[in-house]
């Protein structure tokens, strides 16, 4: 008799979950991503979305270790809006900017009517086709908390959700940014040695979401999020990743464009050595005229780490003028690192302009032999070089001053991890 | 009229590229049959349908069971289904897996006892079995641009052309089936050795079925005194074509082998499924070319053959070095990627392929460069073309492995749309195990070799005229080198550009 796997590894971790009670619109909702989930199952290495992140750490019924500290607030000195999850705590502050309504998930789940039924796994269930995205159906079915925030104009201060404490902490947030309306949310912290995070985000017609999200320094942590989003006519999409030594990461984006003239940017710079792995899986839908994405991942590995690319766009037929580009690069520094790519296209109109390119090598030795004539010790020039090599990444960021707050982290990781 | 007749083709697209593609995709020239008395083997797939078929070629017991073992893996595999082709599921039941003109039955000694309506079969395809370096419709050529030829018709080798004049050089040059029995030690060792019998499914099948195909075997320091070449024919009705071929270059040879394929126009799919494994020692060198025009089906996607095909090049020697090179306008189905493993020590590999599919064709197609040794290198040039309503893929893989020091491997693969109800699509696995290597995937046009470029442009081209320019002038130089009946398709190619091209 053949042993289905999949089957086993699925039962046993739904046996050691349980859906969080309450009914309404939520409880649907998490019974639909609960059969959905048990109809694909979780993945396993087999699965050609995983073939280069092995899925057992996710699988598994329980994290396999304990939580790593809070970490310290890379925004700190910013003037933000903080919203801090603290394990199961979610109290939403006082103060909150203009333009925007915020409700935790439980809060909007009270309401018969509210906007988030409307969205909650909506984008989950439109985005795990036609690849499954099995472990943020387990999000849909399972969150434990999650906020719902409403973007009802410009928001002058951006938002920022730090998420610290826990255990194996399941976040579902929600976003909804309407016509005209933008916003700036920035994500942090160090939830749990597990978590796993969806975020749903709705940007209508000639709405702009910004999206600024730093991931470690926690060697013990293990990651897995999702972010979905919806572009309407003229939306702007960007969001921007910095992560630094946490032990496992997987990042999805799962990017729709559905109106016209719209513009969806994901991009993120990585570093980390040793027991380091950082996936980021990427799919953006063109499916209307003149839709521009881009797509700019730089990793810098070492001492065995190893870093995923897989970045995919699709051209739906008629959804011509599109261009399309994504660009996926890694630096190795020394022989043990490695580097796994999967840059694809699956194009279905004629009038586009799609491009993708890939690289992989050592630092420059030539520029490394320059900088060292010049004085400068071997460590700070490896520096300068990754920096520079990071630098085409983090100039995705929009925002002058978040851009400039990105980089002096970034420096100031490098130089200390 | 061809489905391109009425495609609205966007700006950039050049006429002339436009053109060379209908010139393509027009009525298929090839799709007569030869009207000759067959002799098949009962329909259906069974270890007695192996045993049969073993038992035609007069085989040894050890190639018996080699194809029974095959066969006994194959029954317990799944047909792969992740490449992005659609088919209706293959009834392996319902088909031919061994089919011979009857007049084959007694092996004719040479080709001139061959029954007449075969010879004129190729005879009309443009094959020249005579030996002459003439070739159909060309002035006599200068004596060194001989040919021979290995023609495969159905399920067997008619014969191979100057057999004599190769052996004097050391060469072997015959048929698979005959290779089995003059050869077996050369066999033995090395078949099976590339792509072995539990591969993937439809090597495994092939494995246990294959009927001929075309043996190879350059000895050492020798350079070929001609170039080689197979020309594969499936005429008759619901049979399966299963040709298996090997070469071999020993150490410091040079071979350049030409492969072509053509198929009657029939309503009803046939599948071909081969294998060719390529042999390289030290030093050693091979050129394969393809121009597969295997019947592609009528514009509603009826008919058409599903080529599934393996093949593979071992670079199993230092320095040896390998080419491939494909002109791929032909089949329903694709589903084919020459690879190349890289194992000697700076040894090389190279992969280019224009693919063209148009109506109801669906291609897959693309290649692994799997580096291995140190100062390996490979080259990946691929363009894809698409028409009607037909799917293009290219799927690579570049593997470095950790042992590969100071490797590298360049890739350049470009798509281009003709009309709006096709699709373009590019799937490549990039896997880099040491820092050593340098590995650089391009799917722009704007990154062709910059110096070229840099000089076309100061001559006033600008860029897209310079890109097309370099890599039409890449392509016209490979495609040259295929014999005269491909140069007709290859002019055409070579008259296709890159402008609006899509990676």
């Amino acid at each position: 008799m053949v042993v289905d796997a999949r089957k086993i590894t699925t039962d046993e971790r739904l046996a050691a979950l349980t859906l969080p009670s309450g009914g309404g619109w939520l409880g649907a909702a998490r019974k639909n991503a609960l059969g959905r989930l048990q109809a694909v199952g979780l993945p396993t290495r087999r699965d050609e979305y995983w073939r280069y992140t092995n899925p057992a750490p996710f699988n598994r019924a329980t994290p396999a270790q304990g939580a790593g500290g809070p970490g310290e607030d890379p925004f700190a000195g910013m003037d933000a809006y903080v919203i801090t999850i603290d394990g199961d705590a979610l109290d939403l502050p006082d103060g909150a900017p203009d333009g925007v309504e915020i409700n935790t998930l439980s809060q909007a789940a009270e309401a018969d009517i509210h906007w988030a039924r409307d969205l909650y796994a909506t984008l989950e269930a439109a985005g795990s086709r036609p690849v499954s995205r099995p472990f943020a159906m387990l999000n849909s079915a399972f969150a434990t908390g999650g906020l719902a925030i409403r973007v009802t104009g410009p928001v002058a201060r951006p938002i920022h959700i730090r998420t610290i404490g826990g255990t194996d902490p399941i976040l579902h947030h929600l976003i909804k940014v309407d016509a005209d309306a933008s916003v700036t949310v920035l994500e942090s912290g160090s939830a749990g040695a597990r978590s796993n995070i969806v975020t749903e985000v709705d940007v209508a017609d000639t709405a702009a979401f910004h999206h600024i999200r730093m991931q470690g320094p926690d060697a013990t942590q293990q990651i897995d999020t999702h972010l979905f989003a919806r572009l309407g006519r003229r939306a702007t999409f960007k969001s921007f990743t910095l992560s630094a030594n946490v032990q496992l990461t997987r990042n999805e984006a799962i990017l729709e464009i559905v109106g016209d003239d719209a513009s969806a940017h994901v991009g993120g710079a990585a570093f980390g050595r040793g027991d380091f792995h950082h996936d980021d899986t990427v799919f953006v839908t063109h499916g209307a005229l003149n839709g521009e994405s881009r797509q700019v991942f730089k990793k810098v590995l070492r001492d065995g780490a190893t870093g995923v690319f897989q970045g995919k766009i699709l051209v739906r037929e008629g959804a011509q003028k599109t261009d399309g580009y994504q660009i996926s690069q890694a630096l190795l520094l020394d022989d043990d690192a490695q580097f796994l790519a999967k840059p694809e296209l699956e194009i279905y109109a004629d009038d586009v302009a799609c491009s993708h390119g890939s690289t992989t090598g050592a630092i420059d030795e030539t520029a490394l032999f320059y900088l060292r004539s010049r004085g400068v010790p071997k460590r700070v020039a490896t520096d300068l070089l990754v920096l520079s090599f990071m630098a085409e990444a983090v100039e995705e960021i929009a925002d002058e001053d978040l851009r400039a707050h990105i980089g002096a982290v970034l420096a100031d990781w490098l130089s200390r991890h | 009229m061809t489905a391109l007749d009425d495609v609205v083709v966007k700006d950039g697209v050049d006429a002339e590229t436009v053109e060379a593609v209908k010139g393509l995709s027009g009525v298929y020239k090839h799709g007569w049959n030869t009207d000759i008395e067959m002799e098949y083997a009962p329909k259906g797939l069974s270890e007695d349908i192996v045993r049969l078929i073993s038992a035609k070629n007069d085989e040894p017991e050890w190639m018996l069971d080699w194809r029974l073992d095959a066969y006994r893996r194959w029954v317990k595999l799944d047909e792969p289904k992740w490449a992005m082709v659609d088919y209706p599921e293959i009834d392996f039941q319902d088909q031919y897996y061994y089919a011979r003109p009857a007049s084959m039955a007694v092996k004719p000694k040479s080709l001139d006892e061959v029954d007449p309506k075969l010879l004129e079969t190729y005879k009309k395809l443009g094959i020249p079995l005579k030996e002459q370096a003439l070739l159909a419709g060309v002035e006599p050529a200068p004596e060194d641009r001989k040919v021979a030829v290995d023609a495969v018709f159905d399920s067997v080798s008619l014969g191979t052309t100057f057999k004599s004049e190769l052996a004097k050089a050391g060469v072997i040059f015959c048929s698979i089936s005959e290779a089995i029995k003059d050869y077996p030690d050369l066999v033995r060792k090395y078949l099976g050795s590339v792509i072995p019998a539990s591969d993937n499914y439809y090597a495994t099948l092939n494995a246990a079925v294959f009927s001929d195909g075309s043996f190879v075997y350059i000895p050492k320091g020798v350079r070929c005194p001609m170039e080689l070449s197979t020309y594969f024919r499936i005429n008759a009705e619901n049979t399966g074509q299963f040709e298996r071929t090997l070469i071999i270059a020993d150490e410091g040879s040079y071979v350049s082998y030409l492969e072509g394929c053509t198929a009657p126009q029939r309503d009803i799919a046939q599948l071909h499924a081969a294998c060719v494994e390529l042999v390289l020692l030290d030093d050693a060198e091979i050129k394969y070319s393809t121009v597969q025009n295997w019947y592609p089906g009528d514009e509603n996607g009826k008919g058409g053959i599903y080529n599934f095909v393996t093949k593979r090049a071992d670079c199993r020697g230092d320095r040896s070095k390998v080419m491939w090179t494909q002109v791929e306008t032909g089949s329903a189905v694709t589903w084919k990627y020459p690879s190349c493993i890289l194992r000697g020590d700076d040894s090389q590999g190279e992969f280019y392929s224009i693919a063209i599919a148009n109506n109801m064709q669906q291609a897959d197609t693309g290649t692994k460069m799997v580096h291995l040794g140190k100062n390996t290198k490979s080259r990946i040039v691929s363009k894809g073309i698409s028409a009607g309503r037909a799917q293009n893929t290219y799927r690579g893989l570049v593997s470095m492995h950790p042992k590969a020091k100071n490797s590298r491997n360049y890739t350049q693969c470009d798509s281009l749309l003709i009309g709006s109800k096709c699709g373009a699509h590019t799937v490549p696995y990039i896997e880099v195990k040491n820092n050593s290597s340098r590995v650089e995937h391009e799917a722009t046009t704007s990154k062709v070799d910059d110096d070229q470029l840099f000089y076309c442009r100061s001559r006033g081209m600008d860029e897209e005229e310079a890109v097309a320019l370099v890599v039409n002038g890449f392509c016209k130089e490979v495609l040259q080198a295929l014999p005269m009946e491909f140069a007709m398709e290859a002019q055409a190619l070579v008259a296709i550009s890159l402008e609006g091209s899509v990676g």
